[in-house]
């Protein structure tokens, strides 16, 4: 491995002077062309040997080298007229238009000069000044210094100057530029040490190596060049009948033309978006890709290929749940694990086992040896004795990935920190990266069809790094929000609650099946004569010391608390590491419980709880039974009556306002029109009668019916839910209203004009289950397609707005004083966050634990959340 | 009692809401216990202090644009008042951190000192005299070609309404069209303004309805709400004009706020904008049921803040005006930033992130930041 020496410290920009630009050159290229008949680079021609080597074969007649260790070198072009260069017109119009036409002085009376050159000595012109010196230039009508009259500099966009009448040529503007002084530069922003401004007429123009502009051979064996080489072909070809016309003494007017020609290519090569100039274009009508588009925007240079870069030692593929290995670990596929290695430096202690890699003929194997000078050995059944010859300390091997070793592990759109974590990696069959599903949270992933990538460390400072910082156990806890987001989720939380519920008691042989997922060897005794109960089995979780009391999320906030005699056993009392009282739910799983393991035991305390707490949970709904059928959603004739009635008697009420709306007698809102008002109370009413149908429904339900169990222990779904499947779909909406487009006058073509009852106007009156009417079916589908559009928009719309964020926020640093600042160490808080607290370590938002344990969390998502979920990953 | 308060200060570096939650919880206890407990709380807040080198910032940017994919786009229509189509969720957040000018719907809260808030009549009036009607809703307007004049009649009852006055009204139309009206009978007015052709007095007729008659310029509708404390009314309302607002003697200057960030910033200044900033900003994230740490919303309101002046996320404001060149050709107007660059003679020092990540050097941030030497 090569060691970095040197650092670059900071990097001038500036314009290049055509002396440079001569100097820096290897070859003048006069030639418009690449390649001869026979395929060989023409000498003077763009492809020159000189210019560096892109054919293989061929040697570099500037530095010898081969193809690819050939940095490639730049050649010039000597351009006949000079010609201005796109990027600095706004520089020379400016500097035209401030400086005198006879002697290039700053048109500023002496004495204004000799104090704003004052302040120049002393530091810098603030942003105003410089402003407004350009303004006091451009109005003197007269030249101070030497009394010339200044006649009107006109712009004509985009490139052509007019002096009053008289066209300036770019010769005539190179000559004026040469006149000003450096010292009158200086105040206009400019350094002329770095940038004299007729360097920004071009006089010779830098032909960029070959290397850059690599041809590329089709597979009939034509050659294709690139968009640049195309581009400075046509420069050279103008250049040279420039060059023909003037040696013929062609009249002016001709040789303007080409000049003007000239410069329109010259234009077009550093930039063929420039607005007014027409693109140039390829044969085929596609426009160039020339020097500023190489650059710009997100395909461009700079965020393709600077801001971000291609790695190696990474792999990719689908994911699948693992709920047997630790949160901490992630499975890699066998085929992966050959593919990808990690490099190990020759010691004399590692030296047996290294050989034994390399002799290895099955899995852990080695697959390159490198050898101090760098030479890079794959190790294959001819020379793997000879390798294991001549190892010696300071050869680096390359062994194939094995358990225990450190590798990133990330999913796309890495929207936070989170999305890529540290994991260990553990060898697996198959062919998917296996994941731990309490992770999926923080990556947001899912099943469905995700892939994610793995990067493997190749540093021992890297995989240090990781291992303190990005390890996924110590990420349990978000710095957006200061509470866990690695959490027992869905069939954990309803596992909790079937375990730990009242009178549910296991047999010992079934009990020390359970705890052994636990990796607990040591029985406790028996609570329920020879059987355990389930509240025990938990408690074998958790850490003998813990005392901690809080409410579940079944709690119904009783009037007065009867704490542990709770009757819906809502109370949670874990005392001396045994949970004496309450259900485990999702306020145990995801929040307090959770949170304060973590804080007072520290994060290996909270992983194995995590790795334990889903190994038992999981065993627990597998031995008791876990699962949902329409039977579930099923609710007696009485009850479909019931809520059959309440709808009736919504589209009753419906129907008495419409008539009172009709009838001119209803009160408005105030300010609100008549219709508006109508709209409202008849939404209120639906919304209404929906909430109250789905309570009807719920009540139905007993308190095993898998749904209940699910929405109440807060493992998955809501009331809604149970609503929709069980009673009544209700209002859709489009826009936030009833659904009133369409037709003219109606909804869809069966509805009378006029007719805005409740089943006009997209109100779905059967349940899922029921299955929907044709019209219901509709309205519901334009219902879900808003929502899917509105996802799209505001999937771009957050992208864009979280990247500007992080660009405007990414230097901001803590420094050692508690200061927070910028990377031009600009102060922006004196102390972070007012109080140098860590948001991460935070107790929600306050600083310090004052209560146990705090349960945030995001809001549930409605509605429109499970109706995206609907659409699969590719 | 006087003991605990003195032990409470002992304790300056904590905060005073935490000082504040421990003197309110530990009524019961003595003065041991109660040390007992700060002396732990003190050993926690040093434990949780942030460390040197962490990128606060990205943390920031990132809490904030994570959940922003989570954001509803839908406007949100507030209850009694008219058509007030609210944006929320990520729209109004990017109208936060961009600073537009106008939002799409500019809103104040004005509250009113304790002479009228809890008299609901005084309140409407007050809040129909701030109301900016329109001339049409005063006078019917009527222009006669044939005879070039334009007839303006007068609504007195609804003048009276709004708090002005016949008198008040014709002289304030005819200042506006800088023209005596010919007749003037009782509540109605003739202009004759001597124009020939349609068009010209199509715009005199204009000139005269463009006229204000009432209230301040901008505020379209005002509500009048009761207070969430119960201890009064306050107005809400369409349209924000928070100068002449502040000058209204029966306005509580100190509570009064609207939603347009840069109009805060014009009347009331730097501070203000920061608290205004992360004042709006936690409001959309909590009305989503977002959970965001406030240090985050701060430290973004301090970012477009800290220079004195406020400036907008995004290449027109805080990204436009990094020190680094590359930095700023990285992110947005890639060639603009290099041609000035070349101009200026500028050196980038490669003191930021995309600076360093751009030569293929270690950042300086986080473990970055320090540097181990060997003792020879």
């Amino acid at each position: 491995m090569e060691t970095i020496t040197k650092k670059v410290a900071s990097v001038e920009f500036g314009i290049l002077n055509p002396e440079i630009i001569r100097k820096m050159s290897q070859i003048r290229i006069v030639i418009p062309d690449t390649y001869d008949e026979d395929g060989y680079p023409i000498e003077g021609g763009l492809m020159d040997l000189h210019l560096g080597v892109i054919d293989p074969g061929l040697r570099c007649k500037s530095c010898g080298a081969r193809m690819v260790s050939c940095p490639g070198h730049f050649g010039h072009i000597e351009l006949v007229r000079p010609v201005l260069h796109v990027g600095y017109i706004k520089m020379i119009y400016s500097l035209l238009k401030t400086t005198c036409s006879s002697c290039g002085r700053l048109l500023l009376p002496p004495n204004k000069l000799q104090t704003y050159k004052k302040i120049i000595t002393e530091g810098e012109l603030t942003d105003d000044q410089e402003i407004d010196i350009i303004a006091k230039a451009k109005k003197a009508g007269k030249c101070p210094h030497c009394d010339k009259k200044q006649e009107k500099i006109k712009l004509v966009k985009p490139i052509t100057f007019y002096e009053g009448e008289k066209r300036l040529l770019p010769s005539d503007i190179r000559r004026r530029m040469e006149l000003i002084p450096d010292k009158d530069l200086a105040l206009l922003g400019i350094d002329p040490k770095k940038a004299r401004p007729e360097w920004g007429v071009l006089t010779a123009l830098p032909v960029p190596p070959a290397t850059t502009r690599p041809s590329i051979t089709l597979e009939t064996g034509e050659r294709s060049e690139d968009d640049l080489t195309h581009k400075l072909v046509d420069i050279l070809r103008i250049n040279q009948r420039l060059r023909d016309n003037i040696s013929a003494g062609a009249p002016q007017l001709i040789i303007e033309d080409l000049w003007d020609l000239l410069q329109y290519h010259v234009t077009t090569y550093f930039n063929n978006e420039v607005s007014g100039i027409p693109p140039a274009r390829h044969r085929s009508g596609r426009p160039l890709k020339t020097l500023a588009q190489r650059l710009k925007g997100k395909e461009g240079r700079f965020r393709y290929n600077l801001s971000g870069k291609r790695v190696n030692f990474s792999a990719r593929t689908v994911i699948s749940p693992d709920p047997n290995i630790s949160i901490n670990e992630v499975g890699v596929p066998k085929p992966i694990a050959k593919e990808l290695t990690v490099p190990e430096k020759t010691t004399t202690w590692n030296m047996d086992r290294l050989k034994q890699y390399i002799r290895n003929t099955e899995y852990p194997m080695a697959n390159y040896v490198i050898r101090p000078d760098g030479r890079r050995k794959k190790v294959t059944e001819l020379n793997r004795e000879e390798l294991i010859e001549e190892l010696e300390v300071g050869f680096v091997v390359e062994r194939q990935l094995k358990n225990g070793d450190i590798v990133l592990f990330n999913r796309q759109p890495s929207l936070h920190r989170i999305s890529m974590m540290c994991h260990i990696v553990k060898v697996l069959p198959g062919k998917t990266f296996r994941l731990h599903p309490t992770v999926c949270k923080p990556y947001n992933a899912d099943f469905d069809g995700d892939e994610m990538n793995l990067h493997v460390l190749q540093t021992e400072e890297a995989k240090a790094e990781a291992l303190a910082l990005m390890l996924v156990q110590d990420q349990i806890i978000s710095p957006r929000f200061g509470s866990p987001i690695i959490k027992g989720d869905e069939d954990l939380v309803s596992g909790g609650f079937l375990l730990t519920r009242k009178g549910v008691a296991f047999s010992k042989q079934i009990a020390e099946k359970m705890l052994i997922k636990a990796d607990i060897k040591k029985m406790p005794k028996p609570d329920q004569g020879d059987k355990y109960s389930g509240k025990l089995l938990f408690s074998a979780l958790l850490p003998p010391s813990l005392n901690l009391e809080y409410k579940s999320k079944l709690c119904q906030n009783c009037k007065e608390c009867k704490k542990a005699k709770c009757p819906h056993d809502a109370y949670v009392k874990i005392k001396k590491g045994k949970l004496v009282n309450g259900i485990i739910d999702k306020v145990s799983l995801q929040g307090i419980l959770l949170d304060t393991l973590f804080r007072e035991y520290g994060p290996e305390e909270a992983r194995k709880f995590l790795d334990n707490a889903t190994r038992v949970l999981l065993a627990t709904t597998m031995h008791i039974g876990f699962s949902v059928s329409v039977e579930d959603t099923m609710i007696t004739k009485e009850t479909h009556a019931e809520i059959e009635y309440m709808i009736n008697d919504a589209r009753q009420r419906t129907n008495e306002l419409i008539k009172e709306y009709e009838e001119g007698k209803m009160k408005h809102i105030p300010g609100k029109t008549m219709k508006e008002t109508l709209e409202d109370k008849i939404m209120a009413i639906l919304g209404e009668t929906r909430m109250n149908a789905g309570n009807t429904a719920a009540e139905h339900f007993d308190i095993a019916n898998p749904i209940m169990i699910m929405s109440r222990v807060g493992a998955r779904g809501s009331i809604l839910n149970v609503t929709q499947m069980s009673a009544t779909v209700g209002q859709q909406a489009v826009r936030g209203r009833r659904i009133l487009r369409g037709y003219r006058h109606k909804s869809l073509p069966q509805f009378k004009e006029g007719n805005i009852g409740i089943e006009a106007r997209g109100f779905v009156s059967s349940s899922l289950r029921d299955g929907l009417i044709p019209t219901e079916y509709f309205f519901h589908a334009m219902g879900g397609r808003e929502a899917l559009v509105d996802k799209g928009i505001r999937t771009a719309k957050s992208g864009y707005m979280q990247r500007r964020l992080i660009n405007a926020l990414q230097d901001l640093v803590v420094q050692k004083d508690e200061t927070v600042r910028d990377s031009a160490n600009n102060i922006v808080q004196f102390k972070y966050g007012e109080d140098g607290i860590d948001p991460m370590k935070c107790h929600g938002d306050s600083a310090v634990r004052l209560q146990t344990g705090v349960y945030l969390e995001d809001k549930d998502r409605d509605e429109t959340t499970a109706d995206e979920e609907g659409d699969y990953d590719d | 009692m006087t003991d605990k308060k003195q032990l409470l200060a002992k304790y300056k570096e904590l905060p005073k809401k935490i000082l504040n939650e421990i003197e309110k919880n530990t009524k019961e206890l003595g003065l041991r216990e109660t040390k007992k407990i700060l002396d732990n709380v003190l050993k926690e807040f040093k434990n949780n202090k942030i460390m040197p080198g962490e990128a606060v910032g990205t943390i920031a940017a990132q809490s904030i644009g994570e959940p922003g994919t989570q954001m509803t786009m839908r406007t949100f229509h507030y209850a009694g008042v008219a058509e007030l189509a609210v944006p929320q969720g990520l729209p109004r957040f990017i109208e936060i951190v961009d600073l537009r000018r106008k939002p799409k719907m500019p809103l104040m809260e004005i509250h009113l000192n304790q002479s009228i808030k809890e008299d609901k009549q005084k309140v409407v009036d007050f809040a129909e005299q701030i109301e900016d009607i329109p001339m049409v809703e005063f006078a019917d307007v009527e222009e006669d070609f044939h005879e070039k004049v334009v007839r303006v009649t007068f609504k007195e009852e609804t003048l009276v309404e709004h708090g002005t006055t016949l008198d008040n009204a014709i002289k304030k139309t005819e200042k506006e069209v800088r023209r005596k009206a010919k007749t003037t009978e009782g509540n109605q007015m003739i202009f004759k303004p001597g124009f020939t052709t349609l068009a010209s007095l199509r715009r005199f007729t204009e000139r005269i309805l463009m006229t204000k008659l009432c209230g301040l310029k901008d505020i379209n509708k005002a509500v009048v709400l009761e207070e969430p404390d119960g201890t009064g009314y306050y107005i809400k309302t369409d349209g924000s004009n928070l100068k002449e607002i502040l000058k209204l003697k029966e306005v509580d200057t100190s509570r009064t706020t609207t939603n347009d960030i840069r109009e805060i910033y014009d009347i009331l200044g730097i501070e203000a904008v920061r608290s205004a900033i992360i004042k709006e900003a936690k409001e959309v994230l909590d009305t989503q049921g977002l959970k965001v740490n406030p240090r985050h919303v701060m430290l973004v309101a301090d970012v477009m803040t800290y220079s004195g002046t406020v400036k907008p996320i995004g290449r027109q404001g805080v990204s436009g005006s990094k020190s680094s060149v590359l930095a700023r050709a990285a992110f947005e107007e890639t060639v603009k930033h290099l041609h000035t660059a070349s101009i200026k003679g500028h050196v980038d020092n490669l003191t930021g992130i995309t600076e360093n990540i751009i030569v293929g050097q270690p950042v300086p941030i986080g473990t970055g930041l320090i540097t181990l030497g060997m003792k020879e």
